[in-house]
């Protein structure tokens, strides 16, 4: 199981990219017109929104593909998929929080639908681990994991809908108008840092699962070595430990 | 197909009629919350969307209860095993406890949703009945898959009474958000309010999405 390769280059283009992205931000692109200079964390949070929630769904794909497989590396992809769009989630939360302070001047706005819908996603997401936890035997565990990826990955676009159905339309909607309002020069920007966040996130995906799964099999290797009581028996993990 | 899943209901509904494990104690708990929610809130009436708020999560955290006891006897005393040796379909299994769940809820709304209008409700539903009747039963028909599924991902696992809570609730927000929003013109002290009928087809999507999707997964959740 190679997850090592073209990790070199995309470490590369991901660093560029980012790079590339925030020297936009700061030198190329123009403030805005309402809000000024805060506009710009739009360039981060958007684009961290927007590959969280690919991650999750993409979590909920690698399930699918365990379910029908019974591929041990798939509930792996999967597990790193989601674990880091949750860490992402947390920026996503973080940096939501930070504009809405400086543009509404609450930290919080709760009649804003995609704030909103983003929280209730990330509170389901953030029981994927306890989840996890909770179940002893991996086999199980691996099942399991999927069938939530799944249904939670379903869950993700209905929530959206339901949530902008139920609230009036105050969060910027910057996703719809990008062919229309956005300026040139604001729209290469927010595609940039999109394109450095969704490399970012491959990369970072990829070098987990190297990690992930050089360690699992540093263990099994260690075991032919020393046999079972050479080893210090697996502590209890919501991570994959077999592959 | 049908004989099993009859054979698994009225099972339940046996186990149930004799145990009494699951429906008194939904039904406890919704008026107790009722009771809780007249002096959290300080009052004596409610009506519009403050009421359709707090029967709709006083509805949901009592199904709560009942997902969590939903495959308790499966799981404690060997009916998994049981089940998985007879020759049937599967997911008889999902079909059947999802159904015995919508009529846990129903059974449990006959008493709390009267409850509800007696204790707090200010002007009473009157000409509304038939539309929130059918907010109920649609919306109880997603809380009965969803929980079905829930419930049977978090009985196999360490900490069932953390689990199933922690992921149902955030599965359902869509369901309070529509039944909400279907029902707070219902209890309007006007009465002239529309009836937002957009909210009953999102609640059947709902429905539709999440029966499908949980009958497609479900087998898994069985597998030894």
């Amino acid at each position: 199981m190679t997850f090592g390769r073209g990790l070199r280059a995309l470490s590369i283009a991901s660093a560029v990219l980012i790079t590339g992205a925030f020297a936009l931000v700061f030198f190329y692109a123009p403030n805005d017109a309402d809000q000024g200079f805060i506009q710009k964390i739009f360039y981060v949070h958007v684009p961290l929104a927007i590959v969280a929630l690919c991650g999750f769904v993409a979590g909920g794909i690698y399930g699918i593909r365990h379910l029908r497989s019974g591929d041990r590396a798939d509930d792996l992809r999967s597990y790193v998929a989601i674990h880091i769009s949750l860490v992402l989630a947390v920026g996503v939360l973080i940096t939501g929080s930070i504009w809405a302070r400086a543009a509404w001047g609450h930290w919080w706005v709760w009649d804003e639908p995609t704030l909103v819908s983003f929280l209730i996603v990330f509170l389901l997401y953030a029981c994927y681990q306890p989840l996890r936890f909770s179940i002893e035997d991996p086999e199980r565990q691996a099942r399991y994991a999927s069938v939530f990826a799944i249904v939670a990955g379903a869950f993700v676009p209905l929530n959206f809908m339901a949530v902008r159905m139920a609230e009036s339309l105050t969060h910027p909607r910057v996703l719809s108008t990008t062919g229309g309002s956005m300026p040139g020069e604001m729209r290469l920007t927010f595609l940039v840092a999109l394109a450095g966040m969704g490399c970012l996130f491959v990369t970072l995906w990829k070098y987990e699962l190297a990690s992930k799964s050089a360690s699992i099999q540093l263990r099994s290797l260690k075991r032919r070595l020393a046999g079972d009581d050479g080893l210090a028996p697996l502590t209890r993990s919501a991570a994959p430990q077999q592959l | 197909m049908r004989a099993t899943v009859s054979a698994l209901i009225r099972k339940d509904l046996r186990l149930e009629r004799r145990s009494f494990e699951s429906v008194p104690a939904m039904l406890m708990f919704s008026v107790s919350t009722f009771v809780l929610f007249h002096f959290g809130l300080d009052r004596g009436s409610l009506e519009g969307d403050l009421a359709a708020g707090v029967l709709w999560v006083t509805v949901l955290l009592a199904s709560v209860l009942g997902m969590n006891r939903l495959f308790v006897a499966e799981q404690e005393q060997g009916g998994f095993d049981g089940f998985l040796m007879a020759p049937v379909d599967r997911t008889a299994l999902f079909v059947a406890k999802a159904v015995v769940l919508f009529c846990f809820l129903v059974a449990v709304e006959l008493v709390a949703v009267p409850a509800f209008v007696i204790l707090l409700l200010e002007p009473g539903p009157g000409q509304a009945l038939p539309e929130l009747l059918a907010v109920l039963l649609l919306a109880d028909a997603g809380i009965a898959v969803v929980g079905t599924l829930v419930g049977a991902l978090g009985v196999q696992t360490r900490a069932r009474d953390l689990i199933v809570p922690l992921i149902a609730l955030p599965l359902l927000v869509p369901v309070v958000i529509a039944a909400a929003e279907a029902s707070s013109p219902l209890f309007a002290a006007g009465g002239a309010d529309p009836f937002p009928g957009r909210w009953l087809l999102v609640l059947a999507l709902y429905d539709a999405v999440f029966g499908l999707l949980a009958y497609a997964v479900f087998d898994f959740l069985l597998e030894e």
